[in-house]
């Protein structure tokens, strides 16, 4: 039996939530550095450590918690670490190294405002950082909440994702959904049917080195050039094939929708009940929701931006979400407009207002 | 020859035959300390719960060099790597290998915290006074008025301040159960038993070790052998005194 009997509905914080997901999922070592707003996941990690027999580091800084985590999981334990803002600047550098390294581990990015430092409670301006952040080709996995249910439900899978894929995976939230209170079931993945992650040391497995085995070398240094490409074009080649069985989203009304409200993460609520006033309007308006940032579910935002005569992102930046759904329908012939405020909250008037203009200027440009 | 001779059994078990010889350049202190490393490795029989964990510069070309589990990381980040396998591995014997730019500059936090928490790790350290791989430039150990490749004119303590005692400011820091030293890779016997106390320290007493050896580097010193030999000996000795600066009572 898990460490959640059945199922049980709480109200309690997202980080609190985290903490209990982690638990379920399997982890057994965190290692952290405090920086607001996640600081409570380590509160209630380190609480429930006795009684569960976790191990937990509370380093100097991120780098030295984000490389912890990285010889935690080379190890063979469940491993995981959680940071924000200026936190996951610094840890993009071991964040880089286990892309290139596949060692799996689970980031929780509970986001703030930047650059820099900025405010504490909410933002959306980790999008791009968590996704391609380092000095690498962001083989990552970015799972992005809208609601504490989802924290719990993508905490877990960000484990399971991680330990079998071996590419490092996020949850990405942000500090509404980190200290706010609001009601979710939590429950025992294994009763619920959910896959958990397994793990398996990767340094150190069974035998002696050069007798029963070969040794483990694991490096990030190469000799020439080529190497490096050779050994990146794989990892690059089985995060493609991965991709098809991580890819997740989320489609509200789009089967008629002529206006394509696009969101992720706590926006999408937003963005919801937005297309419910806008059709109260008379306008066929429909909302997409990327779940996974990377990879991004493409071939979704294309089905569902189908019917759409003006795409409007809605987000709490200048564009990250915006870039990516460019990106993805490069040359659709469709006007993308954004509603973008950089490190504010958007609430479901403001998109109905929004669009509104948007979609008169759009008529006028014609 | 020297090969040959190994083959017949004088080479340490640690020391994986299939990569040698080195990539470290003629005259380095690298394969020195690490063939200390090895012979002690073989004493102690920690082949099988044995990690080995290198840095970037210099120290990454040791990656393969032991019949032992190891990976390979950067700025001294080696460091909180280990920290990380011992805290869910406690049975391990690990040991992070860093050069002085990645232990005294870059990842010196990561090196003083270390040692304030009495990590059951054990760090070593190898002083050639430069930033060897990219090309010599000045590190934290440059000796004063020592001319490398971005003090040509020679390092001023003025400007930069004076070189970095590693030992003597981590014995600050760390507690009485740490072991701290400071070795030279011309002193080869003395260099395997700090080795060996580092790494007992560890394996007996859960505890924190340091050790810096004084390395050589007469690729980016442009010295002779003889010259390499007198700078190790003599002006980085006079800078870089001989010590052990904590020895844990029970491990003397």
């Amino acid at each position: 039996m898990g460490v959640i009997e059945g199922e049980k509905r709480q109200f309690m914080t997202g980080n609190e939530v985290v903490a209990w997901a982690a638990l379920a999922a399997g982890a057994k070592a965190m290692f952290g550095y405090p920086i607001t707003p996640q600081n409570e996941i380590m509160h209630y990690w380190t609480r429930m450590a006795p009684e569960y027999g976790l191990k937990f580091l509370q380093t100097e800084d991120e780098l030295s918690a984000g490389f912890a985590t990285l010889g935690g999981a080379l190890a063979g334990t469940i491993t995981f670490c959680a940071t924000a803002g200026p936190g996951n600047v610094l840890m993009q550098e071991p964040i880089s190294m286990a892309e290139m390294m596949r060692v799996p581990a689970v980031w929780v990015i509970q986001q703030r405002g930047g650059p820099s430092t900025a405010t504490v409670i909410y933002s959306q301006q980790e999008t791009r950082l968590t996704c391609l952040g380092g000095n690498g080709e962001g083989l990552r996995i970015v799972y992005s909440t809208a609601s504490h249910q989802d924290m719990f439900d993508y905490v877990i899978k960000a484990f399971w994702a991680a330990w079998k894929f071996r590419f490092p995976a996020f949850v990405l939230g942000d500090g509404y959904q980190a200290k706010m209170r609001e009601p979710v079931t939590i429950y025992d993945p294994e009763g619920a049917g959910v896959e958990l992650p397994v793990a398996a040391p990767i340094l150190k497995p069974s035998g002696v080195p050069s007798v029963d085995r070969e040794p483990v070398h694991m490096r990030n240094t190469f000799n020439i050039e080529e190497e490096l490409m050779d050994v990146l074009m794989e990892h690059i080649r089985d995060y493609s094939e991965m991709a098809p069985q991580i890819v997740e989203s989320e489609k509200y009304l789009c089967e008629d929708a002529e206006i394509l409200v696009v969101a992720h993460g706590i926006v999408w609520r937003s963005a919801k009940e937005a297309v419910l006033g806008l059709r109260e309007r008379g306008v066929s308006a429909g909302a997409f929701r990327p779940i996974t940032l990377r990879p991004f579910p493409e071939d979704d935002l294309r089905a569902a931006a189908r019917t759409a005569e003006l795409i409007v992102v809605a987000e709490s930046a200048y564009g990250q979400l915006e870039s990516m759904v460019r990106d993805r329908l490069y040359r659709i012939q469709v006007p993308i407009k954004g509603i973008l405020k950089p490190g504010v909250g958007i609430t479901a008037e403001e998109i109905v207002e929004g669009v509104t203009q948007l979609a008169e200027m759009s008529r006028s440009e014609g | 020859m020297i090969f040959e001779l190994a083959d017949k059994g004088l080479r340490p078990k640690a020391w994986r035959s299939e990569t040698k010889p080195h990539r470290f350049c003629p005259g380095c202190g690298h394969g020195i300390i690490l063939k200390g490393l090895a012979d002690v490795i073989d004493e102690l029989g920690i082949h099988e719960l044995g990690v080995f964990a290198c840095d970037i510069g210099c120290s990454l070309l040791s990656w393969d060099f032991f019949n032992l589990d190891s990976v390979q990381t950067h700025h001294g980040r080696t460091v909180p790597v280990v920290v990380g396998l011992k805290k869910v591995r406690p049975d391990l014997t690990v040991v992070a290998y860093v050069g002085d730019g990645g232990g005294y500059s870059i990842g010196l936090q990561h090196l003083i915290s270390s040692a304030v928490r009495n990590d059951p790790v054990t760090v070593v350290l190898a002083n050639n006074t430069l930033y060897a791989m990219t090309g010599g430039q000045m590190a934290p150990t440059t000796l004063s008025g020592q001319k490398t490749s971005t003090t040509p004119y020679g390092r001023s303590i003025e400007e930069t301040g004076p070189p970095f005692m590693g030992p003597e400011i981590v014995s600050a820091a760390a507690s009485d159960s740490a072991y701290v030293a400071r070795g030279s890779v011309t002193r080869f016997p003395e260099l395997k038993q700090i080795l060996k106390k580092a790494l007992l320290n560890q394996m007996l007493r859960s505890s924190f070790s340091f050790v810096e050896f004084l390395s050589s580097c007469p690729t980016n010193w442009r010295t002779k052998p003889a010259d390499t030999l007198k700078f190790v000996n003599e002006d980085m000795a006079r800078t870089f005194p001989l010590k052990e600066h904590r020895v844990p009572k029970d491990l003397s």
